[in-house]
């Protein structure tokens, strides 16, 4: 049952990753890239980490994308109005691309196809167990982060506040 | 898998989902009564005895009338638009406990589609997409007031949810769990959360508010400079599906503020009463529902009684208010169980 689920939700997420980056609508890649974070918040779930799956959703599909989508709807991008790209830009693109394949490739090549099996349930991702880690055994990166997080907030209404001529 | 296990939860979901569309429906109806009885007048009276058959005559109107998808809108958002709203009001009912279990014999009928150990954080989550519906349905409207209140009501749920979530911490501190069943058992007796966290309480109430659009918060559709906000172009069913959305969240809203805040399905004295446990379970169910719906009734009473915001006090009350009370909220919190308890 759930490896059926964990094909499922994969060809999910590959099919909408490719939306994202083929779409030609800016709106459709973000509304393809939230689709595809919820296919992502199910492998969360059948790994058994509800917390992260949740927190995943909330804040990537419930503030980040919603952001996104808040800049191209103000923006009002279309098709006619994109800039075109120069000729010397796809080259370069193309080039860089295909070197990206051939490391690719090198890379896979040593690489041998394992049988996949499904990890064991544990209790690893339930929110008292994160909980419990966050506050004992990694407690100073944890607090750290939450400093780095506020500081980048302040940083953020220093520069949005206006200048007093 | 346990077949009896799907049986169940399916039947449970079909029933919550047409009593939410029936609420749904009868609210529209309350609305106008409330209305009406606060500016003086009688309110809807000619369809069936008191205008009771007026909500059905209104849905037939809805589907009767012609659909117009405007040519320049984009067609598949503009129709996923409203559907999408629908379901994520309709997605939250799933983590609210209606009532104690019922029992048949040696089967336990719990009633509670599903209780998440992470019940409240998944109550964030729906309520954090439920802005794409507005969004998705305003953009693709490719018009100007469309468009201005979509971006007004991503705006205002982005501000609102952040002290709605600092609300919950609050109470979380408390309840020392996010499943919100287990939120419920602890207010049993008369130890309603509302006694313990006032504030939180009034933080989650005008967030609640502002959430599901209602007035004093609308703008997104303040008729008096939008035309019909966010869905201006709408018609037909479609417009039908986000007017019926906004009174299921607000029929969901009130059932969860009163399972947060006012003891869900308890009520003092329900153990006195020596009732065997199916009749305490419809007696819970009861005491749920009549809580609901006073808090109903409440969302009309302030939308009929309390003047429109300005759009850029909506934003100073959000930010400047609401987040610090918020966050001062969870401090004295934390500091009362570190100190007194």
């Amino acid at each position: 049952m759930s490896q059926l689920i964990f094909f499922i939700l994969s060809a999910m997420t590959i099919a909408s990753a490719l939306v994202v980056v083929f779409s030609k609508h800016p709106m459709y890649s973000v509304l393809s890239l939230v689709v595809c974070f919820f296919t992502i918040a199910g492998h969360y779930i059948l790994l058994n980490a509800q917390f992260l799956a949740i927190t995943h959703i909330i804040v990537y599909a419930g503030a980040i994308m919603v952001l996104f989508l808040f800049v191209v709807m103000l923006l009002n991008l279309n098709r006619e109005s994109e800039p075109h790209k120069p000729g010397k830009m796809k080259f370069a693109a193309t080039i860089s691309a295909g070197m990206l394949f051939l490391i690719l490739i090198a890379a896979m090549k040593s690489t041998t196809m394992e049988t996949f099996s499904f990890p064991p349930p544990s209790t690893n991702g339930m929110i008292q167990h994160v909980g419990q880690r966050l506050f004992t055994d990694y407690l100073l990166p944890f607090e750290i982060s939450s400093i780095l997080f506020l500081s980048a907030m302040i940083g953020a209404v220093v520069l949005a506040k206006k200048e007093k001529h | 898998m346990d077949w009896s296990i799907l049986l169940d939860k399916t039947i449970l979901i079909v029933i919550i989902f047409v009593i939410s569309l029936a609420i749904a429906a009868y609210s529209t109806y309350g609305e106008r009564k409330v209305a009406a009885f606060l500016q003086d007048r009688i309110g809807p009276d000619r369809a069936g005895p008191f205008g009771l058959l007026q909500p059905l005559a209104d849905g037939l109107k809805f589907f009767l009338k012609e659909e117009i998808i405007p040519t320049a809108s984009d067609k598949f958002l503009f129709i996923i638009g409203p559907c999408i709203f629908m379901m994520t009001a309709l997605m939250t009912s799933a983590i609210i406990p209606w009532g104690m279990p019922l029992h048949f014999g040696s089967h336990v009928f719990s009633l509670q589609v599903a209780d998440l150990n992470v019940g409240i954080l998944y109550l964030l989550a729906v309520v954090s997409i439920g802005g794409y519906g507005i969004m998705i349905g305003g953009w693709s409207s490719n018009n100007k007031f469309a468009l201005l209140g979509a971006l007004r009501a991503s705006s205002q749920m982005i501000s609102y949810e952040l002290s709605m979530g600092m609300a919950i911490i609050a109470l979380l501190l408390l309840s020392q769990s996010l499943s919100i069943r287990e939120i419920v058992d602890m207010q049993q007796g008369f130890h309603w959360n509302v006694f313990y966290q006032p504030v939180g309480f009034l933080i989650f109430l005008i967030c609640a508010f502002a959430e599901c659009n209602r007035a004093p918060f609308d703008l997104p559709e303040s008729e008096s400079e939008l035309v019909g906000g966010y869905h201006t172009e709408y018609s037909s069913m479609k417009l039908g599906l986000f007017l019926f959305a906004e009174y299921i969240n607000m029929f969901i809203s009130s059932a969860i503020i009163s399972c947060l805040f006012f003891g869900g399905y308890h009520f003092p004295g329900i153990d006195s009463l020596g009732l065997s446990p199916n009749w305490a379970a419809i007696v819970s169910i009861i005491v749920l529902f009549a809580k609901i719906f006073f808090f109903i009734f409440f969302f009309m009473w302030v939308r009929w009684t309390v003047p429109r915001f300005r759009y850029d006090q909506l934003m100073r009350l959000g930010w400047k208010i609401l987040i610090p009370l918020s966050i001062l909220n969870v401090l004295a919190t934390g500091a009362w169980l570190t100190f007194f308890k």
